[in-house]
């Protein structure tokens, strides 16, 4: 396969993941002086978020991600599903929130109750476009024309990562949400999304991408099927424990201790 | 006397969907880890499976996973409210287990043939002992829910 030159693409993820790890901690420093201190322990979550993106797309795993399929996979777990979980815990939008000034802070809040991320932060919507968007990349020719320019490259793994982080907000409210759906419709979207992820790392398992030999493919399918499993528990878990202290019953003092 | 109310206002309907999925997760894990994992009777990936089949099986497990931690869940709340009935919940587990089994014997295996129990032998003795046990599971929550219905205060019982 004749290959790009993904030189540009590593340099400039290199600097945004930087410039990552330099603004928020600003942010902490402007926010700590209005509010209330920022948890430090969110700083880590944000770092580790942002380092293993990164990671994905600059370094050595991404070099070895344009020849090995399994190295691939693995990028795809990180960029897609773990890093946005680690950067949805880091409560990024609650921290903008805090630095900015009333104004833009107002703007902004607009912004975020408009029509459009309003449409895009339905659950369903975000699912498919973040597993249909995966579909399209290994079930038709994508795969080979991105190792074959770098635009179409740095593109799709920019949507890799953005629907991944959209998916994550819109089902688990961690950070700042403002279109809230019920518990029921996002268990069941992530039932669905869930499902479709296994039934195409299986796809892959059976067919893998054009000039991807055959036990290359399986088991990078094998990676995709169980390390989602791994995230895709997490993402279960942290849903169940989010309605389960929601439901939680008033305490009332003539309650009783036992 | 706040709680007395909870207590009076406990609906079964609680402990038996905890008990239902919890049941259908753990037995949907339970034939995926022994059948498909170590035994390898039906496989990850059956060539000749139509894409119908890897569809449902992939649905199904994820829906299993959900099941399995929204039981628990569940549990911990009926539990924190001081509405458990042990015997229900224990009915509605076997009631989960053996309803999987049978419709996985039946629908999954024979109606809509996405696998079968095993390839290469004689496949009437596997699915009766599938679906036989798979039966036996159900009457056992059947009968432990009927006893359970005996147990409960007429005001629990609806």
């Amino acid at each position: 396969m004749e290959h790009a030159n993904f030189l540009p693409i590593e340099i400039a993820a290199a600097l945004i993941a930087l410039a990552a790890l330099i603004l928020y901690p600003a942010g902490m420093y402007i926010s700590g002086k209005k509010h209330k201190k920022w948890p430090f322990h969110r700083f880590i979550l944000w770092s580790a978020g942002v380092v293993l993106a990164a990671s994905a797309l600059t370094g050595p795993l991404a070099q070895l991600s344009h020849t090995n399929f399994t190295a691939h996979m693995m990028g795809h777990l990180l960029v897609g599903m773990l890093a946005p979980l680690l950067l949805v815990f880091g409560r990024p939008m609650t921290l903008l929130m805090r630095t900015l000034n009333v104004r833009s802070a107002k703007k902004l809040s607009r912004l975020l109750n408009s029509r459009h991320i309003s449409f895009i932060t339905n659950p369903l919507v975000a699912a498919t476009l973040n597993i249909g968007g995966l579909f399209l990349i290994y079930m038709t020719g994508l795969f080979t024309m991105m190792h074959m320019s770098a635009w179409l490259y740095a593109l799709i793994h920019l949507h890799v990562f953005l629907a991944g982080y959209l998916f994550t907000i819109s089902l688990i409210y961690i950070d700042i949400t403002t279109h809230r759906y019920s518990y029921m419709y996002r268990a069941l979207v992530l039932i669905l999304a869930l499902g479709f992820h296994k039934v195409l790392s299986k796809l892959i398992y059976a067919a893998p991408p054009e000039g991807i030999p055959k036990d290359a493919g399986e088991s990078g399918a094998l990676l995709m099927y169980y390390g989602g499993d791994v995230i895709d528990v997490g993402l279960i878990i942290i849903l169940c424990w989010q309605w389960y202290r929601a439901r939680s019953p008033k305490m009332q003092k003539t309650a009783g201790p036992t | 006397m706040a709680r007395k109310q909870e207590i009076s206002h406990a609906k079964p309907a609680m402990n038996i969907w905890s008990g239902v999925l919890f049941g259908i997760g753990l037995m949907a894990l339970i034939d995926e880890i022994i059948f498909h994992q170590l035994l390898q009777w039906h496989h990850f990936y059956d060539l000749f499976t139509p894409f119908i089949g890897i569809l449902s099986d992939g649905l199904l497990n994820a829906f299993a996973l959900f099941a399995l931690v929204a039981g628990l869940f569940m549990f911990a709340d009926i539990q924190r409210r001081h509405i458990a009935h042990m015997r229900t919940w224990t009915a509605s587990l076997f009631l989960g287990l053996g309803g999987f089994q049978v419709f996985d014997g039946i629908v999954n295996h024979k109606l809509l043939q996405i696998h079968q129990v095993r390839y290469g032998v004689e496949i009437l003795p596997y699915d009766l002992a599938w679906n036989i046990s798979g039966l036996m599971l159900l009457i056992i929550g059947t009968v432990l829910f009927t006893q359970a219905r005996k147990h409960m205060k007429p005001s629990e019982a609806r």
